[in-house]
């Protein structure tokens, strides 16, 4: 594996693996100095063209806990306003060297031409582009449930769980790669979203579709695990998708009502930043079922563990 | 070089001398599931002298073989002194430096005796002791937990060729290898069948 740029380009048992190795970098986690010297002397740059909080805390967090060199790259106030290309940035880099590049965009497949232009050496890890993928985040999110619902979790799939994904599918990137992941690790994925918000060749997708959350909570595709709850994402909607946030909130959003109907044990999970009030009710956002703020700290370790496998034994790599 | 013995495994290679023929590797059985025995019994009495009992004493085997081991020796501890030795795991991989340039190298998991290790004797266990790398890793490894009283270190086989200034304390037994040779540690709890050490293969022209 030299990149991460999708969840499709992971086998399960690559999948299995970038688990177990965070597995272990959680534990790193508990201890009282958490600095680990793995990539010491490697520079990680995070190139973020649009706006993020968690995932770039999480990966600079991620590598400075195994001593690899940050560089924070945010597009606003920097030559990008000035009007400099993609390439031009990636060469800046290049003659940095910057051993791996994280990298968020709000065009879909960004990171793919940055791996495979041959404008940069170092290693590309997609944090979000566009409408299209952020695996990291499907990642943690598998990390998650595995972690709370499969008792001898090491070297474990998710073979037998239901996931309901719901809401705004069709903006969302961290739905897309949950649905590949999700399906590659065994598990079952129910879309829950409005017909608008559907997007075109869901017919390909590995996971079944619903319009109604209420039959899907009550057990309608089955009992599930967990509920994933995706954000409204207004910025990328330049058309009316639903007559008002409020018939929306009504229909697909998770509140404390629809939350105890649904079998117990199952986890409220949301990738964050949440719009309270919309797809999630506070009630339900900081119910003991909610994983939300686990969420933010399994993306630590699940980074440190993406970015521990790409970076070790590149010098071979490179012979080869 | 070694006596060798003959290879059970491969009982149509050549004995006297041994050579590799396209890509057939002679194994050479070197320790025997009696002698491990012994050896790990008379380490596990120098470790009882040198401490002057089992007090304050900690195991800490580095994954995989040498958790075996330390487990392994802490039997022979308690059935000598009566006392029970704390044993733990420590994984030093992400304390290597050569992860650049090895090919991905599996995280085991670090447990340590609920007491902890600060002013305690701890003696690190490992199956092989070759370049010190994996040693000087498990040094710096350690220093993020605490800061034992002593740091002792017992392994099976010492194989030479030290890149590093580093000894081991409690040897099971000393043996002189070639660079091309591969010193193979099989233990029945990990890898089934019997105990045994072997040297496989390169033999220098």
């Amino acid at each position: 594996m030299r990149h991460l740029l999708s969840t499709a380009d992971l086998s399960q048992a690559e999948a299995i693996q970038i688990l177990d190795v965070a597995d272990q970098m959680a534990a790193t986690q508990k201890r009282e100095i958490k600095k680990l010297p793995t990539l010491r002397g490697r520079t990680v740059v995070n190139l973020f063209y649009e706006d993020s909080t968690r995932t770039r805390i999480s990966f600079e967090a991620a590598a400075k806990r195994l001593s690899a060199d940050v560089i924070n790259f945010s597009a606003k106030g920097s030559s990008v306003s000035k009007g400099e290309s993609l390439k031009d940035t990636a060469l800046t880099l290049k003659a940095m060297g910057a051993d791996a590049v994280v990298v968020r965009h709000s065009v879909s497949g960004a990171p793919h031409r940055l791996a495979h232009a041959g404008w940069i050496d170092g290693t590309i890890v997609n944090a979000g582009d566009g409408t299209h993928e952020h695996p990291t985040q499907a990642l943690l999110d598998a990390y998650t449930l595995r972690q709370r619902l499969v008792p001898d979790a090491i070297g474990a799939d998710l073979k037998g769980k239901r996931v309901a994904i719901v809401g705004d599918v069709l903006h969302s990137r961290v739905a897309r790669s949950n649905v590949t992941l999700l399906n590659t690790l065994g598990a079952e994925v129910v879309l829950v979203t409005p017909p608008t918000l559907l997007p075109v060749g869901i017919d390909h997708w590995p996971c079944t579709t619903s319009y109604d959350l209420d039959d899907v909570v009550n057990g309608g595709h089955g009992d599930l695990d967990a509920v994933m709850m995706l954000r409204v994402q207004r910025e990328r909607m330049h058309d009316a998708f639903f007559p008002s946030a409020r018939e929306y909130s009504r229909r697909y959003g998770l509140d404390a009502r629809r939350m105890n109907r649904l079998p117990e044990g199952a986890l409220v999970m949301h990738p964050g930043p949440m719009n309270r009030g919309l797809e999630i009710t506070a009630e339900a956002a900081d119910s003991p079922r909610s994983t939300i703020v686990e969420q933010v700290a399994n993306g630590v370790a699940v980074r440190m563990a993406v970015l521990y496998l790409l970076l070790s034994g590149q010098a071979e790599g490179k012979d080869a | 070089m070694s006596p060798a013995r003959p290879a059970q495994s491969s009982p149509s290679a050549p004995e006297d001398p041994p050579v590799v023929n396209d890509g057939v590797e002679v194994v050479r059985a070197v320790l025997e599931p009696a002698e491990i025995s012994r050896a790990l019994s008379r380490i596990a009495h120098e470790v009882l002298e040198r401490n002057k009992g089992a007090e304050h004493l900690v195991l800490l085997g580095i994954p995989t073989r040498g958790v075996t081991l330390a487990h392994r020796l802490a039997a022979r501890l308690a059935s000598i002194e009566g006392t029970e030795v704390p044993v733990g795991t420590l994984d030093v991989t992400m304390h290597r430096d050569d992860l650049r340039r090895q090919a991905f190298r599996t995280i085991a998991r670090t447990d340590l005796p609920e007491g902890g290790i600060d002013d305690q004797i701890v003696v690190l266990v490992d199956d092989v002791l070759y370049s010190g790398r994996t040693i000087r890793a498990a040094l710096d490894a350690l220093s993020e937990f605490g800061r034992p009283r002593a740091v002792r270190l017992a392994v099976l086989v010492d194989r030479g060729h030290r890149e590093l200034p580093i000894r081991a304390d409690h040897v099971g037994k000393n043996l002189p290898t070639s660079t091309l040779e591969r010193v193979r540690v099989r233990l029945s709890e990990v890898d089934g069948g019997e105990d045994v050490v072997s040297i496989t293969g390169g033999v220098a022209k």
